[in-house]
């Protein structure tokens, strides 16, 4: 054996070696919870009663008896709570982009204060989700709230709004929004910040308009960044459980696949359906971000 | 969501760690796994509805200075959905956490088998209580709690603004409706532009259940699922019960009331902004405080009939069990003896307004003078409607699918026919063969 070879061996081990640790925590955290969860999911097991689990197969997804279809794919609670889901994710990761990259520009320029206001916008960010839920959802009651009012004494609307009702999903939007723009501002601050200065000094000896300069320049640059920043907050958006629960619990008109899921294991204590609609729930996610990311490539490459 | 599986686990030894972190710092015994002769820390969880828990302490810190022993006080969740998916976690992971917990009547079916028999501790005092309730916390022959607090729907009303206006104090929902919303305009006309007529529990979630069995059960039209097991929801009186409630949203009662739970009832009712209030029996103690706005202005009677229909309030209560984990079950069962004892509950009723469980407790002078419509009680209690608790296990799903459809219904997504019709089939789905 060569003086190389037997030093890529080794380094090979010793990679191994370093990588150990993460491998094993990864195991024990994500993939052994992950395959117990697939595994409960053809078990009808009761949280009450874990002793007397039996295998059953595709029961919990989906099953013909004399009755009708029962299961997950057959309950149209669950496929309300995938279109909510959907409906929630796409409204505020599109708002949150926007003004995310709105204030990115924003912030990327020059002024005074800018370290302080950085800060700032990161305040909501900061703050634990279910404590600014708790705190919004008593901003939004529609007797004591103080967004009422605010906007009655405005004289913006002349009776108060039902917040946590009626306009429920523009609240659980709102509250996101708030929330999570932060997050995405400073991801594309970042990527602003590492942009090649030569480009726009190119651009200005060339006397391109400023919006030109920033459809042309600036956003085919930031884009890999902003693909990034998307994927993160359309991942978190479909796994939505925290500020819509506090706000209105595990009611229909606003419940996502994680409150159902949530409802059925705990509140219901049917661990095996509930495994199966988390199940369901992972490959939901796992396939949209395969496609999201073939078809953002596709772009890319096209670009 | 994946991890939530594993954390359900690793939660018992988490808090037990820390609890016997606790132990050790707080005792130079340290109790910690091992049984031990000097005084016991146990653990018990108490509401946090209201003043639950200042009761409830004042209570535990009477009984520590008689026993020597200590006892943790942890406050559960203000909406017992959450209650009961907590006591389910911690219970289903053999966790030993909390010793005694504080459950509500409808859960002995679910909770029963993490339970501990209290017979031998009691010593034939089960006698003293009501007997229904004794029953109910009865399950295959253990008894796994025993009656704290007894609860029933009551109407609450201004009157104050029922004399202004000449009315009296309704006695069926046709009456309720056109006082209200009478007082309501007149008094809006005057400048009250907050006032609205009436408030109820109109989220979705085990409140609606209870002001929703009250409508269908006062229009005759059953308890959902009949003691026999029929699924008996789908019928013309509640339909006519749950149209009425429908109409009152944005009439009489505020849009909000659809995610309202007790507190924000009572919060609309106590700052004067409500005629009349369905509540349970604590919300008396709290309208009559030092810094109530409404103190001497409340009123309280049992719930209105329907026309021809008959007053239903819904059967609710408190019970104490002690966890089957419990590693001190005597000194738990001992606490538990203590607070649900008629000293103890006399003190409460004095004080908080809390309903006894023991009928002698109710004939007592110094409890009358303070609750003067405790008198009444004994005859809401005769027409309680008990929550349809046959469905055993399966009482949860049962209550979840009616108050979404009542909340469907109410927030006029859909008509109130289709809503429990609808409904309906499920139970049926969900029943299966039998309950």
């Amino acid at each position: 054996m060569s003086d190389r070879a037997w030093l890529t061996t080794r380094r090979k081990r010793d990679a191994w070696l370093f990588l150990a640790p993460m491998l094993v925590v990864l195991a024990v955290v994500a993939a052994w919870p992950l395959l117990r969860t697939i595994w409960l999911s053809f078990t009808d097991t009761d949280l009450l009663k874990l002793d007397q689990a039996r295998w059953i197969g595709t029961e919990n997804f989906l099953s013909h008896k004399e009755d009708g279809w029962h299961g997950v794919l057959a309950d149209p609670q669950w496929w309300r709570s995938v279109k909510n889901t959907l409906v929630f994710t796409v409204v505020t990761v599109s708002i949150e982009t926007t003004l995310g990259l709105v204030i990115a520009l924003v912030l990327h320029r020059e002024f005074r204060g800018r370290g302080l206001v950085r800060a700032a916008v990161l305040i909501p960010w900061a703050i634990p989700t279910i404590v600014s839920a708790k705190m919004w959802s008593w901003m939004l009651n529609d007797q004591f709230g103080i967004v009422n009012h605010l906007l009655m004494s405005l004289g913006l609307i002349d009776r108060p709004l039902a917040w946590t009702t009626d306009l429920l999903m523009t609240s659980v939007v709102i509250v996101d929004v708030w929330k999570t723009t932060p997050f995405m501002a400073l991801l594309i601050l970042a990527a602003l910040q590492m942009l090649p200065k030569e480009c726009y000094e190119a651009a200005q000896i060339d006397g391109v308009h400023p919006l030109k300069v920033f459809w042309r320049v600036t956003l085919p640059l930031v884009r890999p960044a902003l693909m990034v920043a998307v994927i993160f907050r359309a991942l978190d958006a479909l796994r939505a459980f925290d500020v819509i629960y506090v706000l209105n619990g595990s009611a229909e008109q606003s419940r996502t696949m994680s409150i159902y899921v949530r409802q059925h294991l705990i509140e219901f204590h049917r661990l095996g359906y509930g495994s199966a609609a988390s199940t369901l729930l992972f490959f939901i996610i796992t396939l949209l971000t395969i496609l999201y990311i073939s078809i953002g490539r596709v772009r890319l490459e096209a670009d | 969501m994946k991890i939530s599986l594993a954390m359900t686990k690793s939660a018992g030894i988490k808090s037990y760690v820390t609890l016997c972190l606790f132990t050790a710092l707080s005792t130079s015994t340290g109790a910690c796994g091992k049984k031990d002769k000097g005084p016991a820390e146990i653990t018990i969880s108490c509401g946090s509805v209201g003043q639950d828990f200042d009761s409830c302490k004042a209570g535990v810190e009477a009984w520590e200075k008689k026993s020597g022993n200590k006892a943790k006080l942890v406050a559960s969740p203000a909406s017992s959905t959450d209650a009961l998916a907590l006591y389910q976690q911690l219970l289903a992971a053999g966790a030993s956490d909390i010793d005694i917990l504080r459950i509500d009547v409808v859960w002995p079916g679910t909770l029963g088998g993490f339970l501990l028999d209290l017979t031998p501790y009691t010593k034939g005092a089960e006698k003293n209580y009501f007997a229904s309730m004794i029953a109910n916390d009865t399950i295959d022959g253990h008894l796994i709690a025993i009656p704290w607090q007894a609860d029933a729907g009551l109407l609450y009303y201004r009157k104050d603004l029922l004399e202004k206006y000449g009315e009296t104090p309704p006695a069926t929902w046709d009456q309720l409706t056109t006082a209200a919303k009478k007082i309501q305009d007149a008094e809006r006309a005057a400048g009250q532009k907050d006032l609205w007529g009436f408030v109820f529990q109109g989220k979705a979630y085990e409140g609606l259940t209870c002001n929703a069995l009250e409508w269908v059960a006062s229009y005759g039209g059953g308890t959902i699922v009949e003691p026999d097991g029929k699924i008996s929801i789908d019928n013309p009186k509640a339909v006519a019960a749950v149209t009425m409630a429908a109409s009152w949203v944005g009439d009489i009662s505020p849009p909000g009331v659809l995610a309202y739970e007790e507190e924000e009832a009572r919060g609309v009712f106590q700052s004067g902004n409500a005629v009349f209030m369905r509540n349970w029996p604590y919300a008396w103690a709290q309208a009559q405080g030092k810094d109530s706005p409404v103190k001497d202005k409340v009123g309280v009677i049992a719930l209105p009939k329907a026309e021809g229909g008959r007053g239903a309030a819904t059967l609710g209560g408190w019970n104490l069990a002690v966890s089957k984990f419990s590693k001190h079950p005597e000194v738990a069962a001992d606490l538990v003896l203590y607070l649900t004892g008629a000293e103890e509950q006399k003190r409460r009723a004095i004080e908080y307004s809390v309903q006894p469980t023991i009928p002698r407790v109710y004939e007592d002078k110094d409890v009358l003078a303070k609750n003067p419509f405790f008198a009444s009680l004994v005859e809401t209690f005769k027409n309680a409607v008990p929550r349809p608790t046959v469905a055993g296990g399966k009482y949860n799903e049962v209550s979840s699918a009616f108050w979404n459809a009542v909340h469907a219904a109410l927030a006029k997504e859909k008509p109130a026919k289709d809503s429990l019709t609808a409904l309906a089939a499920d139970l049926e789905r969900l029943k299966g063969g039998k309950w």
